[in-house]
Order: structure tokens, then sequence, then C-alpha cells
């Protein structure tokens, strides 16, 4: 089969995108997924579907009670219409940039440039919302409404609008057509807490000694995976990574994983680095080691 | 080959301990900053954390910088990351504040996005007309185009098998069903989402727009047509004008601003694609805020003004004003900001 052999193993798809700031420093900013995208806009509709019921029994209740219904009923339209249209563009133009679903899930929009979020942007992102999820519901409510009326008519017009709706899932950088036009693009910003530091937390304990042999196992994708499961300390995880060093080491057994595997992470994390300062970098165990 | 515990600590300090002890405390104040400013705004900073704000800033770009060329630890560069990625969106991503916006979205920004859509606009406004006076032509030929033109639902009783009183009745009437000031809401809400939905549909490279620009000018035509038939066509164009001088143009500019848009992805010119697409999308989308604001005033005048103005001359004076005012507002000329003066 000779088209198979052309496929070459591509990289994984990656949603960290280079970013550099006027200051010259790339920030490696890391797009939000499709899913997630998807359910801030979950949480939006229902918001606004939740409050617009709430207006409108509201507005019934006081509507009866008095007889200006006619003031309530501008209101409700205005009302409906501001929801509909203002909800996204007026909490995307604050200064989160973001709306309260999309703030929920840790999202905010960015221009694609680095500069600021302008007014255009955002009602450009917005106003294309109509034709990729309006334009379909309403193809589907017609279709409900009208039963069987033209089915090959309402099935182009569900492909056509399709291409829409699933636009975010066939580019790489899961652009909507909106974002597209707007040049804007969803970026996760997730607040952190600055990590215990693994190797001070255990500077006054005595520490193991490994030999050159032991420490010359792994490289620094090795490294970062142990500093994970030291973090998580899950203890299975311990147990199961701990009995492989020292099997791979050809070391015995002390009894005591965590601390064997901090002393590990410790000393072998100075050895890279120490080999980072003179120019080698290590990525991973199947990477060479330099010798002097 | 065994570890050996040792008796005294000789601790190799990575790097990352280092460089935490020397600079923590920065990025501290500077996560602290930050969370106050997401949480609030700049204004509750007092003026030493305005001044110290951009030097920690760099100070932790620079940190990151350092790190990932010299540090193994995982945690201290995913935290440094986002300490800097959410440090860089407060300072450089904040837009203006509302008035200031708003203030130059009168004073500039839309009619300058107006004024940038003048070639679309006349295609738009050229189409209408070609609308209009097919759909004349076609109603004047053969009545019975006109159902096939317009819906019922529309029409309500003013089609061919009218009188001339049924059709005087609804020009000078009162409004059927309801206030006058819910109509203009209603009338005011389902303009523009259809001038939206005219604006988004350009994207599909400006054949939907077209074919609405060119119905809405069908339905125009044969109304007229109608009327005129009947001799009430002068009474029917001040109907119509006096809030439809303001209504149409609207509807032109949506039609301008999508077809400026599918024009733009179809014929990007000197620009890359999205280039192109991301320069017509933002200034496309002033002129469509400003379209929304103008179907405001046209849902103002056609729900309320409407009716109770009744006389011919009062209702073309008020619509011919209006028109007026927005070509005068769009294409007289203005004084440019300066960076605009330099760029022309």
């Amino acid at each position: 089969m000779r088209w198979r052999r052309k496929r070459e193993r591509k990289a994984p798809a990656s949603l960290r995108r280079s970013f550099v700031t006027p200051e010259g420093v790339d920030l490696r900013l890391e797009l939000a997924s499709a899913g997630t995208r998807a359910s801030a806009f979950l949480l939006d509709i229902l918001i606004l579907f939740i409050s617009l019921i709430l207006t409108t029994v509201a507005i019934g209740l006081l509507g009866i009670a008095k007889a200006r219904a006619e003031i309530f009923m501008i209101l409700w339209l205005i009302g409906a219409f501001m929801l509909r249209n203002g909800w996204f563009i007026l909490f995307e133009m604050g200064g989160r940039g973001a709306t309260p679903g999309k703030r929920l899930l840790g999202l905010r929009v960015v221009a694609r440039d680095g500069g600021r979020l302008t007014g255009g942007a955002v009602i450009a992102r917005n106003a294309l919302r109509e034709i990729e999820i309006f334009l379909p519901l309403s193809f589907l409510g017609m279709q409900a409404a009208d039963g069987a009326a033209d089915g090959f008519l309402t099935l182009f017009a569900l492909c056509w609008t399709g291409i829409f709706l699933f636009f975010p899932l066939f580019n790489r950088d899961r652009l909507r057509v909106g974002d597209l036009l707007a040049g804007t693009w969803v970026v996760n910003t997730v607040r952190a807490k600055l990590g215990d530091d693994l190797v001070a937390t255990r500077a006054q304990q005595p520490r193991r000694i490994f030999t050159d042999a032991a420490l010359d196992l792994y490289g620094i994708y090795e490294l970062q995976t142990l500093e994970n499961v030291l973090r998580n300390g899950q203890d299975d995880a311990i147990v199961t990574v701990a009995a492989t060093i020292r099997r791979k080491a050809g070391l015995p057994d002390d009894g005591d994983d965590y601390a064997f595997l901090s002393d590990y992470y410790a000393a072998l994390c100075a050895r890279l680095e120490r080999g980072m300062l003179v120019g080698r970098r290590r990525e991973d165990k199947h990477a060479s080691v330099a010798r002097r | 080959m065994s570890a050996l515990v040792q008796g005294s600590a000789a601790p190799p300090l990575v790097n990352a301990s280092r460089f935490r002890a020397a600079h923590e405390a920065e990025w501290d104040r500077l996560d602290q900053l930050v969370t106050r400013m997401e949480k609030r705004s700049v204004r509750v900073l007092s003026e030493d954390d305005i001044l110290a704000l951009p030097l920690l800033y760099r100070s932790a770009l620079s940190s990151l910088s350092v790190a990932r060329e010299t540090s193994l630890d995982r945690a201290l560069t995913t935290y440094l990351e986002q300490l800097c990625t959410r440090a860089y969106f407060q300072l450089y991503g904040v837009p203006d504040t509302a008035m200031r916006q708003l203030g130059r979205f009168f004073r500039t920004d839309w009619p300058l996005a107006v004024q940038g859509l003048w070639r679309e606009t006349l295609v738009s406004f050229v189409l209408t007309l070609t609308g209009v006076i097919a759909g004349w032509w076609l109603v004047a030929t053969d009545a019975s185009w006109y159902y096939s033109i317009i819906p019922d639902a529309m029409a309500s009783g003013r089609d061919p098998a009218a009188s001339v009183e049924t059709l005087r009745a609804t020009i000078y009437g009162p409004q059927e069903g309801g206030g006058l000031a819910t109509f203009a809401a209603y009338l005011f809400t389902h303009n523009s989402q259809v001038a939206i939905f005219a604006f988004a549909l350009g994207f599909a490279f400006t054949v939907p727009t077209v074919l609405l620009l060119l119905y809405n000018g069908l339905t125009l035509g044969a109304m007229l047509c109608l009327f005129a038939s009947k001799g009430l066509g002068l009474n029917f164009l001040g109907w119509l004008t006096i809030h439809g001088s303001t209504e149409m143009f609207a509807i032109i500019l949506a039609g301008a601003a999508g077809m400026r848009i599918g024009t733009a992805v179809a014929f990007p010119g000197r620009h890359e694609r999205t280039e192109a697409a991301v320069i017509a999308g933002r200034s496309a989308a002033i002129a469509m805020a400003g379209v929304v604001l103008m179907l405001l005033v046209a849902g103002l005048l056609e729900g309320i003004g409407r009716q109770t103005i009744q006389q011919d001359a009062m209702r073309y004076g008020i619509g011919l004003a209006a028109l007026a005012g927005w070509l005068a507002y769009y294409y007289l000329p203005r004084r440019q900001e300066a960076p605009d003066a330099l760029a022309a």
C-alpha cells in the first residue's frame, strides 16, 4: 500500500500557540478546546434563558396587576433584543473579555495580534453568531413546524448551516467564523498557585547519594513526570515509580519510597541543570548521554 | 552501587530553589495586584501599586525567560507563564472606558466606518433600485405577480383586489393591533435582527445578502406599483418616506457591510485572506452597530411619527430631513484624527 507509507508521523496537535509580547518573551498561550467553548456557550445560553423566563413571569404578573401592559411589553421586547445581542457583546467589551459562562470555565477572548480588544472586533465576532447558531436553529424549527415539507431543501440547508456550526472543528486554532472575521481567539486563563519547592522542603534532611550511572538513566521528560508524581502524592504511583527506578538503577529497597524519590528527583534535577548550563540539554531518556 | 544515606547535609541546591528564594516576593506582589485588577479594575490600585506594576511585570517576564532556560521545575515555569499572561492582558489588552469608547464611536468611528463602505453602499443602493424597478415592472405587466412577491401576512389586505378606500385607510387610518410604542419597539427589534442577519450572511461570499437586498427592493416596487395604479402613489410614498428614508438607508448599509466582508474573503487583494477578513470585519461591525441605532430611530419614526402625523407634506419633510441628516453626518468631510492623517 503506497499511500500508507507516505503518511508520516505528525507531532500531536497541540493547542499551545506562540505569542510574543512587545518585551520579546513568548507567552505560549493555550487555546481553549472546542468542548470547553461549547460548554461555556451552553452555560451562557442557560443563564440567558433563565433570566428571560424570570423577567417574562415577573412582567406577566406586574402586567396583570396593573393595566399598564404596554410599557412592560415594550420593556420585554427591548430586553429580549438586548439579551440576545447585547449579552455577549457587552460582557466581552468589559475588562475581563469574557461572558459569565467563559469566566466560569476560565476562558478569555483575546485579539490574535495581541493588541487590545476593540469594540468592532467584539461586535463582529458576536454578530456572526447569527449564522452560526440561530440560522441552524431556525432551520430546525422550520422543519419541525412544516413536518416533511421539503425534505431535500431542509437537508441542504442543514448541511450548509452545519459548515458554520462545526467550523471550529475544522481548523487548528479552533476559530469560529466570528473569530476568523474579528481577528480574535479564545484562550485559557487559569489562575494557578505556585507549587512547593520539592527540593528545598527536604533540604534539612540527609540525602541519598546516587552514582552517575543511576542518574544517567533519565532525561528532562522523565524528571518532570517524576515531579508530577511527587506533587500529586498518590501512594500507588509513588510505589510503582520508586520500584521501577530502583530496579533499573539496581538499588536496594530502603523502605521509604517518597523520600527516595524526592532525593532522586533533587539529584537528577541538579545533574540535568548542570548539563544545561554547559549547553547539554537531555530531552528524554532516549537522548544520548553526553560524555566529557 | 547502593544509595548511601549521608550524615551531613550537602544539599544539591537546584536553580529553582535559588530562583524562588530571590524573586518569590515580587511574583506574589504582582499576583496580588493582577488578581485585584481582574476582580475590579485598575482604579482599585494605589499610586504606589500602579508605579510598581510595569516593573513587576517586566521582572516576572524576565524571570520566566530565565526559568525556561535554567530551571527544570515545571511547576515554577507554569506558574510564571500564567502570571505573565494574566499581567499582559491586564496591561495591554484592556479596552478603554465605556464613556471614551462611546465618544469615539459617535465622533469618528461610526461615520468613518460608513464612509469607508461607500463603494458597497452604492452597489447595494443600485441593487435595491433594480429590485424596485423590477417589482414595479412585474406588477405593472401582470398584477398576479403581486401575490408571488408579497406574502399574505405582509400584504394584510393590501392587494390588487382591494378598493381604493381600503388602501387609503392603510395609509391614513389608525394602526390596528395595540399601542404605537409597542409597535415601534417590535419594529425596531425585528428590523435590527434582520439587518444583523443580512450582515452575517455576507460571509457566504455576499450571495445571500445580494438576494435579500433585491427581494427588499422587489416588495417595495410591487407595493409602489399597486398604490400608484389606484392613484395613491404619492400618498404611499409619503407614508413610507417618514421612516423609510432612515430604514431603507440602514438596510442598504447593512447589505453594504455584509458585502464588504464577503468581497474581502473572496478577493483579499494585497492582504493575506484572513487578514483582509479581519480588517473588513472590524470596520463593517462598527457600521453595523450604527445601523442598529439607525433602525432604532426608524422604529420610533414609524411606530409613533407615522401614525400621529397625517399630512403628506409633514411626512415628506421629516423623512427627507432625516435622510439629509444622515448623509451629512456620514459623508461631509471632517477633520481627520492625527494618526489617520499620517496614514493617508
